[in-house]
């Protein structure tokens, strides 16, 4: 199967409620970390604080849009689009349920480990652009952990893959009608668990912006919209991601009584939950920490769940 | 010296340490200076001070290792001087000694033509900032030191501002504006150029990169500017920059009465609040000769501990936060809170409760006082408990500060290290315990100690330390005796007035000592406290007025901050953000 599943109407549904769920995810972000660090947070816009997102959409909106003069300015300008298109574009193979979803590509997988590298230059870009040393420090870091953890990344996934003999996504979910990939797959999922933070730059692994060394890192000079669409992009990620993980071991939208539908937003939702939850919990790795931790520990492990999982596929086909 | 001179006659009164030196060094010119606060205190002429210093550090048996401060005197409007001051200006080197338990305080006094002396900065590391401040303030020029620039006023500044002459106000001045030229010509004199102190812009492999962190960064806790020399992230070396937050809080003692001086103090180290009190009250009580009631010193040994446990919890949230952890800070802000709840109710004012008053505390505890420091003494050890789960025990924190800036006792006296710093490295010395003060002998509490030296330790020996300071002020909370909150002295401020309209006599003493101030008698004191970060002292010198002679303020911020190129060169950025965090520091605490 290699078709398109979603009409316009669709595209722009989703298109829509992506955009509005890493919106409202701001506000919950928000909300989540007050009430597990003893405090309120935003409550005052609207029922509960929910219009806090506006207030902060209309206040980036009329922000200073600022070019420094000493930066590279197409570069700089280009450089947070690229986030954001890379993200929104992943999700269009994402199988929300079945009929429900953009695009069914049988390379699904693929498609997304694609965008996910290219989401890359935007942070190289923008640190570079910006003729700022700490921007530039924050582009090295986000260069060097980007590129590595992508390589774990792919490497974990790949015993789902085996197990389930395909890279597209919708017959990923099918095939795990009788269990959840978690359970086979418990060290591929910690280890794409852990590739995808350090992947979409969350805390504990934002180093490339690591607010109290570099400042913002590689958004340091960037204000306005243009801030706005790295900050958006980050939400992006974290949904992205979720719905990833969701999909690749929690069986996506298998589920009894409720609609698959639902089923898949409320585990997407936990996920997005748990990236909120570590945010709140962890202190951050150092630079090389991070490095020696990725080649040393995450590569040897997922090559050793690369070849157990192999093994086994093949004692169980013979 | 050479060594078959005669033998020279001691006085039989001199203190052993003196007719140590004058017997070994074969030196007859030293005087000994009587003084209130009971330091040996001897005036010796420069060409022996090189040598006399030396003797003292490495020579002696249990010498004298840590210079405690170095400071001058500007001693031309003094009246009330001792006799060999007759010259223009004092330079004071005060040292430690740990095994002897004792101080002294050396002297040299300088004539206006000839205003130079051999720089010691090769004897201890941590003199290179302070003889730049004696530099900077008064003008004093230290011959051989590597690097004798400005170091709190900015580097355009005319004249030295310590000395007498040198205006204090600005009403003293014509109105100050910034133009556009003046505005260049500052800040091009505050830009960093490497070769100025001696760094290359490249090696043979590669071009390093220079990072000015600061004025303004999250992670430098105040106006502080560090110039990184970085080959990547690895850090070749650093330039502290201070001053940034200079306030003249010295010169501004000469200027205010001894008691409008006091809420001064607050803001030096102002997270540590009326802990900065003690050291100035103490001070001016010795000169004055008031002895506090015990109520009182309970009460400011309480007060004391709680803006300990403040500072500390500040210190500990930040720390976690520093290093990336998102959490602890907040909720060591609603314990800290919880702090100036308390101290509030007691003093009227969270954070510069100026509370102390020369002979007592401004007011007696309120009715009540007692139930919320009781609820908070069974509060606080559990929540350190469950910190140390959070913070002290994860991995990721472990790993980023394990073994991160650490250095040994004997670096860090030599840096003048003070305080929980110098406690990680293994070294039981508390003033507290080892000369007590506001009868700090009567309370039973340990000195925390670590044995690495790294930040993590720091931290350990702070956290600890809280627990201790609990102690404390349960112990307080238990023995809080009856009697008055404030001495019946006619200096103490703000005066008795019970009898005022009885007699005449009262009432002018109290007229004059509210609206000119105590006059408090002429004489030299310097009284030194384990303060949040470090030790704090006050080294005042009263010529018989109602304000301060010289107003000398030794903080422990100043010297730490001095150590921090040794401490992080070869490191990353990321262990730099580490080491600031565990050193503790508050930049009014460092530039006054």
């Amino acid at each position: 199967m290699n078709a398109g599943l979603g009409d316009a109407a669709d595209i722009i549904g989703i298109l829509v409620s992506t955009i509005s769920v890493s919106a409202l995810l701001i506000w919950v972000e928000r909300r989540l970390l007050a009430v597990w660090q003893d405090r309120l947070g935003p409550n005052r816009v609207g029922p509960l604080g929910l219009m806090q997102v506006a207030a902060d959409m209309i206040k980036m909106f009329f922000k200073e849009d600022w070019i420094p003069p000493f930066s590279d300015k197409p570069v700089f300008v280009l450089a947070p689009t690229i986030v954001f298109i890379t993200m929104l574009t992943g999700f269009a193979v994402i199988p929300f349920a079945p009929g429900v979803g953009i695009i069914d590509f049988n390379f699904g997988l693929l498609y997304f480990l694609a965008l996910s590298s290219l989401s890359v230059y935007s942070i190289v870009l923008a640190g570079y652009a910006s003729n700022n040393k700490y921007s530039l420090l924050g582009g090295l870091r986000a260069a060097a952990q980007t590129v590595s953890y992508e390589v774990f990344m792919g490497i974990s996934i790949m015993g789902v893959v085996m197990l389930s003999g395909t890279f597209n996504l919708r017959e990923i979910v099918e095939a795990q009608r009788d269990g959840w990939f978690i359970l086979p797959q418990f060290f591929g999922f910690i280890i794409f668990l852990i590739a995808v933070i350090a992947e979409s730059r969350r805390a504990p692994l934002d180093l490339p912006e690591a607010e109290q060394e570099l400042i913002g890192g590689f958004h340091t000079e960037y204000s306005g919209m243009k801030f706005g669409m790295f900050f958006v992009g980050e939400y992006l990620a974290i949904t992205l991601s979720s719905a990833l993980v969701v999909t690749l071991f929690f069986g996506g939208w298998l589920g009894p009584w409720l609609p698959p539908l639902l089923w898949f937003c409320l585990k997407t939702t936990i996920g997005i939950l748990l990236f909120i939850l570590l945010r709140g919990a962890l202190p951050r790795p150092r630079y090389d920490q991070l490095m020696t931790f990725g080649w040393k520990v995450l590569l040897p492990a997922g090559l050793l769940n690369l070849l157990v999982t192999g093994a086994v596929v093949l004692s169980l086909h013979s | 010296m050479d060594g078959n001179a005669d033998k020279i006659e001691i006085p039989s009164n001199t203190p052993a340490i003196v007719r140590e030196l004058t017997e070994r060094l074969n030196i007859n010119d030293f005087t000994v200076q009587p003084t209130l606060d009971g330091i040996t205190t001897v005036w010796l002429p420069r060409q022996n001070l090189r040598a006399t210093l030396q003797h003292l550090k490495f020579q002696i048996t249990s010498p004298y290792l840590l210079l405690f401060d170095l400071t001058a005197i500007d001693e031309r409007q003094r009246t009330h001087r001792h006799a060999l001051s007759d010259s223009a200006f004092t330079v004071v080197y005060h040292l430690l000694s740990f095994e002897r338990n004792d101080d002294i305080r050396i002297k040299v006094a300088l004539n206006e033509a000839d205003l130079s002396l051999p720089t010691i900065s090769d004897i201890w590391p941590s003199a290179n900032w302070y003889e730049r401040e004696v530099w900077d303030m008064f003008g004093i020029v230290f011959e051989g030191h590597p690097h004798l620039r400005r170091i709190l006023m900015p580097p355009t500044w005319q004249g030295h501002p310590l000395r007498k002459e040198h205006y204090a106000r600005a009403t003293e001045m014509t109105a100050f504006s910034l133009p556009d030229e003046r505005q260049e010509i500052e800040q091009d004199a505050l830009r960093f150029v490497p070769e100025d102190w001696g760094m290359r812009r490249r090696s043979e492999e590669s071009d390093f990169m220079f990072l000015n962190m600061g004025p303004n960064h999250p992670s430098v806790h105040g106006a502080f500017r560090i110039a990184l020399q970085l080959d990547g992230e690895e850090i070749i070396d650093a330039l502290p920059d201070i001053g940034y937050h200079h306030r003249g809080a010295e010169k501004m003692g000469e200027r205010q009465s001894w008691h409008t001086y006091i809420p001064y103090t607050d803001r030096v180290d102002y997270l540590g609040g009326s802990s900065n009190n003690l050291p100035y009250v103490l001070a001016v009580e010795q000169l004055a000769g008031i002895d506090v009631p015990e109520r009182a010193q309970v009460i400011r040994v309480m007060i004391t501990e709680l803006y300990r446990l403040a500072s500390h919890l500040l210190f500990y949230g930040t720390y976690a936060q520093d290093v990336g952890q998102m959490s602890p800070i907040f909720y060591m802000f609603i314990d800290r809170e919880k702090v100036f709840d308390i101290l509030e109710s007691i003093t009227g004012a969270r954070m510069h409760s100026s509370y102390f008053r020369i002979g007592g505390v401004a007011m007696d505890l309120p009715q009540g006082w007692d139930k919320r420091i009781r609820e908070f003494v069974n509060y606080l050890p559990a929540r350190l408990d469950h910190y140390d789960k959070l913070v002290m025990q994860n991995s990721i924190l472990k790993r980023r500060t394990q073994g991160v800036g650490a250095y040994n006792t004997a670096e860090a006296v030599d840096w003048s290290v003070t305080g929980p710093g110098l406690r990680a490295t293994g070294l039981a010395w508390d003033y507290r315990k080892a000369r007590p003060y506001s009868g700090y002998e009567n309370y039973e509490f340990e000195i925390p100690i670590a044995s690495h030296g790294d930040c993590y330790d720091r931290c350990v020996v702070r956290i600890e330390e809280m627990r201790q300071s609990v102690r404390i002020i349960a112990q307080c909370l238990e023995n809080m005796p009856e009697g008055p909150h404030k001495a019946h002295h006619p200096l103490t401020t703000p005066p008795p007035k019970a009898r005022t309209l009885h007699d005449i006599e009262t009432l002018i003493q109290h007229f004059l000592n509210v609206s000119w101030g105590p006059v408090i008698p002429a004489g030299e004191s310097c009284v030194t406290i384990e303060a949040t970060k470090g030790l704090n002292a006050y080294y005042l010198i009263s010529d018989g007025g109602t304000m301060s002679y010289r107003t000398r303020i030794r903080t422990p911020s100043f010297p730490h901050l001095q150590m921090i190129p040794m401490m992080c060169r070869g490191m990353m950025i990321a262990d730099l953000i580490a080491i600031l965090a565990s050193i503790d520091f508050v930049m009014a605490d460092v530039d006054r």
